[in-house]
């Protein structure tokens, strides 16, 4: 049977993670895909939370896992609300006109 | 007798209140009522004492009325101390304050037309005036009546701001102002030596009572203090100086005299109570009281006799070059103040108080005659368009020559008797400056007569220079105005007669005045007296009559025989007069000195302490810090989103690589 070994997992984490954190920087139009790279970067975290799970024997993590996808689908949930207010006062989802904050 | 003395000042304060706060309702015939009853009133109670302690010979009384509070052993209270020498300051304040009372119904009777028609602060002044008149007496009442330094002090301070408010008392006048404003402020510089006097007597004797610290007088005699490191000073010398610098101020001695002429800008009344009668006598009355302490102290005594011999000559002669007929009269207040100064440095407590008491009754009337004639002359104060006006104004002219006669000195008058005890006790004196003084004084008397006469010829003689409307109106003033006039021109003659052997020569002030032992001017002149008329006698040896009929006889001839005569010495003597006429340049002085000093330091804090440093470097340097910081910071806040993020993505990795690496 193959092995996959605990490295693996982190690779493919950290690869997410990375997507994730670039797609932050390099997007500059769409809030969504913003959202998206968010809910990705938590997926991230919950590989890791898994693999370290079942590499170290302990359920816990994989209790975590479970209070993670949940709050990840609320933050979703109230995300995708948030945007849709937005887009009905400002008739835009373009980010790099929601500068309301500049000092 | 204790409520007795109680009432006679509180009775002037009743009066002033009522006059006061409730002018408004009583109106006019109200206000002057109720001051002149309680006034009036003060005046039988202090007859009554003045019959009681000088007549029946009680013992003095001092006793405490109420104690304020006492403080680590230090008693703050309010008491009388009621001997011979009170009482006959009490008699001559409320008499004059009496007369002066009268007098102001007919002076004020028409002080509207001083203000400007639609003048809060004329509203209610003929009341306003009555009540601060009264309040005067109640001050002045406790300054004499007081058995302690601190209601001394009180009396002292409150003389000061009723004087303010009456110099002042025509508001919307810019000099009245100007004046009121001088008068405080030089008297803050005697009440500055006051105050530290007073605080060195409790400092060295630990109480505030006149009986406990006279008691230590010649304790304190023997002790020295320092002052400066490495230089000592004798204790009794540095209090005695610093309580006379008090009485500078408010005497008006040189050069904190400034002040008087000035306070001319206010009503004639009050300069007849307050600056010629009552209130600049305080500081002869003070150094008079603290007799006990002076009388150790020869460095302070022969200060006071320089002062008070500079001031009579100096002042006096100011006064022949004046044309403004109420400044006459203030620049001889002037001068005979300093007489009085004279007779303490002297050591001739008594004679000063004599002189104080005549001089009392006949400035007063010389104030009031001139009033009568500001009245008679439509508030005309320039006596170079005045002349002959004798003929109106009988009354008022009559008694002028009584106060006149009096000030100059002429036999029989009050002011004889007082003045040339005052020189022969000079010339007694061994106290050092004694012999300048004597002749400063001598040549004062000539002033003296000169300006005097000046001012009554100028006014009552030759011709007629006002113009035609005011003659046509000239007449004598009311006899509201008269009464008074008569009232003083009684004492002004007979006064000194009836009291210079008791006064001067006898136990009168036996136990309020001490005198020490090595003083032996007064009782050296004492044993030349032989009765009044052996003293009058005794006048025509000296210099003083025949220098003082020169000065008659010079301003007769300057005035009525040779009238241009003056206009020549004036050209001739230039520099002279130009000198008396900017009153020694003192004013200028000050001005430039002190006025100029303080203006310049004012500038100076308000230029750099202020905008400087408080408004540019705090103020708007602070603000500025917070722009400039604020204008850094607000450049990392763009309002992107993903510049957010990735702040805080570095962040997690700055923290990361830290946690690893150390």
């Amino acid at each position: 049977m193959l092995t996959v070994s605990l490295s693996s997992y982190l690779t493919l984490s950290a690869i997410l993670f990375a997507i994730s954190v670039a797609g932050i920087f390099l997007n500059r139009k769409n809030i969504i895909v913003l959202l998206m790279c968010v809910e990705l970067m938590l997926l991230a975290a919950n590989i890791n939370f898994v693999a370290f799970s079942h590499y170290l024997n302990d359920a816990a993590g994989q209790v975590f896992v479970f209070f993670v996808l949940t709050v990840a689908a609320a933050e979703a949930a109230i995300g995708l609300a948030i945007l849709v207010v937005l887009f009905r006062n400002r008739r835009s989802i373009d980010v790099d006109q929601l500068n309301e904050m500049k000092g | 007798m204790e409520s007795l003395y109680l009432a006679i000042p509180l009775l002037s304060l009743l009066g002033a209140v009522i006059a006061g706060f409730f002018g408004g309702y009583i109106g006019r015939k109200g206000a002057h009522s109720a001051t002149i009853m309680g006034v009036g009133t003060s005046f039988l109670l202090s007859l009554i004492a003045l019959n009681h302690h000088v007549f029946n010979g009680a013992d003095a009384y001092n006793a405490t009325v109420y104690t304020w509070m006492i403080s680590e052993g230090m008693r703050f209270e309010v008491g009388f101390l009621i001997d011979n020498l009170t009482v006959m300051m009490m008699t001559v304040v409320t008499g004059v304050s009496l007369a002066v009372h009268v007098y102001t119904i007919g002076y004020m009777a028409d002080d509207e037309h001083n203000w400007p028609k639609d003048s809060l602060a004329g509203h209610n002044s003929y009341q306003r005036f009555f009540s601060y008149i009264s309040l005067f007496t109640f001050s002045m009442l406790m300054l004499v009546m007081s058995n302690n330094f601190l209601q001394l002090f009180f009396g002292w301070e409150a003389v000061g701001l009723v004087s303010y408010l009456l110099i002042g008392f025509w508001s919307v006048r810019p000099t009245a102002v100007y004046a009121n404003l001088k008068a405080f402020l030089v008297n803050r510089v005697g009440d500055f030596g006051f105050i530290l006097g007073i605080a060195a007597v409790v400092m060295y004797s630990g109480s505030l009572d006149y009986y406990e610290v006279f008691a230590q007088a010649d304790k304190m005699s023997s002790q020295t203090m320092t002052v400066f490191t490495g230089v000592e000073w004798s204790v009794i010398s540095v209090i005695c100086i610093l309580l006379f610098i008090g009485a500078m101020g408010k005497s008006a001695q040189v050069p904190l005299h400034v002040w008087l002429p000035d306070s001319m800008e206010g009503p004639t009344p009050i300069s007849a109570l307050i600056h010629a009668a009552t209130m600049v006598t305080a500081g002869i009355f003070m150094v008079a009281r603290m007799s006990p302490m002076f009388e150790y102290s020869d460095a302070a005594l022969s200060f006071i006799l320089v002062i008070g011999a500079t001031t009579a000559f100096a002042m006096g002669l100011i006064g022949v070059v004046q044309n403004d007929i109420k400044r006459v009269v203030a620049y001889s207040t002037l001068s005979q103040l300093g007489y009085m100064t004279v007779a303490l440095g002297a050591s001739a407590y008594s004679v000063a108080v004599f002189h104080l008491m005549t001089h009392a009754f006949f400035k007063a009337l010389l104030f009031l005659a001139a009033g009568s004639v500001i009245i008679a002359m439509h508030h005309e104060q320039d006596m170079r368009k005045m002349g002959g006006l004798k003929k109106y104004l009988p009354v008022t002219y009559w008694t002028s020559l009584v106060g006149s006669l009096a000030l100059i000195g002429f036999p029989g008058f009050s002011g004889f008797f007082s003045k040339d005890s005052i020189i022969e006790v000079v010339h007694h004196s061994e106290i050092p400056g004694s012999d300048f003084a004597y002749y400063a004084v001598l040549a004062g008397v000539i002033v003296t007569a000169f300006y005097s006469f000046r001012m009554f010829f100028m006014v009552f003689h030759g011709e007629e220079r006002m113009d035609q409307h005011t003659k046509d109106h000239l007449q004598e003033p009311p006899k509201v105005v008269t009464y008074p006039l008569i009232a003083l021109a009684i004492p002004s003659v007979i006064i000194g007669a009836l009291t210079i052997k008791s006064m001067v020569f006898g136990d009168y002030f036996d136990g309020a005045i001490f005198v020490n032992n090595s003083h032996t001017a007064l009782t050296e002149f004492g044993y030349s007296f032989h009765g009044v008329w052996g003293f009058i006698e005794h006048g025509f040896k000296g210099p003083a009559l025949y220098l003082a009929a020169l000065g008659v006889f010079f301003a007769w001839l300057m005035y009525i025989k040779m009238p241009g005569s003056s206009a020549i010495f004036k050209k001739k003597l230039s520099w002279l007069h130009k000198l008396l006429e900017n009153k020694y340049y003192l004013d200028d002085i000050f001005a430039a000195v002190f006025g100029g000093g303080s203006r310049g330091l004012g500038d100076r804090l308000w230029k750099f302490g202020d905008i400087a440093i408080i408004d540019g470097f705090f103020v708007n340097g602070s603000a500025k810090v917070v722009y400039w910081f604020s204008g850094i910071a607000r450049k990392v806040q763009t309002g992107l989103l993903y510049h957010y993020a990735f702040a805080m993505i570095i962040g997690v990795l700055a923290l990361l690589t830290m946690f690893v690496i150390v």
